[in-house]
């Protein structure tokens, strides 16, 4: 027998075939980017907790009831009015915070009857247990908002004198956990400090 | 003068392209190894509800994931009611305590430990008593971190 030597396999389609996987590797891949509104459970609280008194004036009450509808400071709302609401009573600035200095930087209607400083106002938000998740995320959305829209107005107005032109809040925090951010981290860190404490987050969730 | 070929009657030599289906591999292999199947398979009902004031799950902090929403398709025998669901399995809202400490102890860096976060995946259907119920217990567990996972999207759609 004739000793034939084995024909060379043609691999010229080999990168048709591998096109064709990557193509559908690059199709079905969802690179998963999950996202979501960050919040801290209070501890467990000891037993002999004194009651600590707050006034009326500076707690924002917000209900959701069963039927998911709102009760803002014993008032029907709408969930498109939270937001403003919620930013009025905060930037309200009518009295004085604990240290007995003037909110300078509040722009609101300086009304005595509601809060007195964005330091002392505290938003509470009640839930039943009917209410359904979809709305509890709604309001905890539009009250994160409130929060944002105040602080991001304050970065606008600062951050430029620090060097932090055209920056707002969100921003801001997203630059300073940026890693390729190539500003002054720690300068940004200050700015981001001040506005925490400016406008604190103080939402209580009743249990 | 026989010396030199006139080149010009040469026709352009074919590109190379022997190389092309290992270029096509590498870009392949990476693809496949980038890809993240999903780690859990869901036995509920999980579409989340929107919200546009949203902050990334950092991940280089350990994560853990704790789903809630009414059975889903073939699961009927679970009941109408929304559920929990810890791994792979139907779980009591008691049995959270022993998950977060064995996920605690799974986490291999100590020092993470205290950063573990807690990622609610919600379906926007289920009513807040579930999730009043495990919120009470992770306070309970102490894991106080928690992230309300959402989709993108305006709040006021939901």
């Amino acid at each position: 027998m004739a000793k034939r030597s084995a024909p060379e396999v043609n691999a010229g389609s080999m990168a048709d075939i591998a096109f064709l996987l990557l193509i559908f590797f690059l199709v079905t891949t969802t690179i998963p980017k999950d996202s979501g509104i960050n919040r801290k459970l209070p501890p467990m609280e000891p037993p002999n907790d004194d009651e600590v008194v707050i006034k009326q004036k500076n707690i924002f009450t917000v209900l959701i009831n069963g039927k998911d509808q709102l009760l803002v400071e014993d008032e029907l709302m709408e969930l498109k009015d939270l937001r403003k609401a919620a930013i009025e009573f905060l930037d309200n600035g009518g009295g004085t915070d604990a240290q007995g200095n003037k909110c300078d930087y509040c722009k609101g209607k300086r009304d005595p009857s509601s809060s007195d400083h964005p330091d002392k106002a505290i938003i509470s938000l009640k839930n039943e247990r009917e209410t359904s998740y979809a709305q509890y995320i709604s309001v905890q959305n539009e009250l994160v908002a409130a929060y944002n829209d105040l602080r991001n107005r304050r970065a606008l107005e600062i951050g430029a004198r620090r060097g932090f032109s055209d920056m707002d809040f969100v921003l801001m925090e997203k630059n300073y956990k940026d890693t390729k951010f190539n500003g002054n981290k720690e300068k940004l860190k200050e700015v981001i400090d001040q506005i925490r404490k400016e406008y604190p987050e103080k939402l209580s969730e009743v249990q | 003068m026989s010396k030199f070929k006139n080149k010009k009657d040469n026709a352009l030599p074919a590109v190379n392209t022997a190389s092309l289906p290992d270029i096509v591999f590498m870009l392949l292999f990476s693809f496949m190894v980038v890809t993240v199947m999903r780690e859990d398979t869901l036995l509920i009902e999980n579409r989340l509800p929107q919200a546009d004031q949203v902050e990334k799950l950092e991940k280089k902090y350990p994560i853990s994931y704790i789903y809630a929403g009414k059975p889903a398709k073939g699961y009927e025998k679970f009941g109408n009611e929304a559920r929990l669901q810890l791994n792979d399995k139907f779980m009591d809202i008691s049995d959270i305590r022993a998950f977060i400490n064995a996920e605690r102890a799974a986490i291999a860096r100590e020092e993470l430990v205290d950063f573990l976060t807690i990622s609610l995946k919600v379906d926007k259907e289920a009513n807040m008593g579930i999730v009043g119920d495990i919120k009470k217990e992770l306070r309970e567990a102490n894991a106080l971190k928690i992230n309300y996972t959402v989709g993108t999207g305006s709040a006021l759609d939901n």
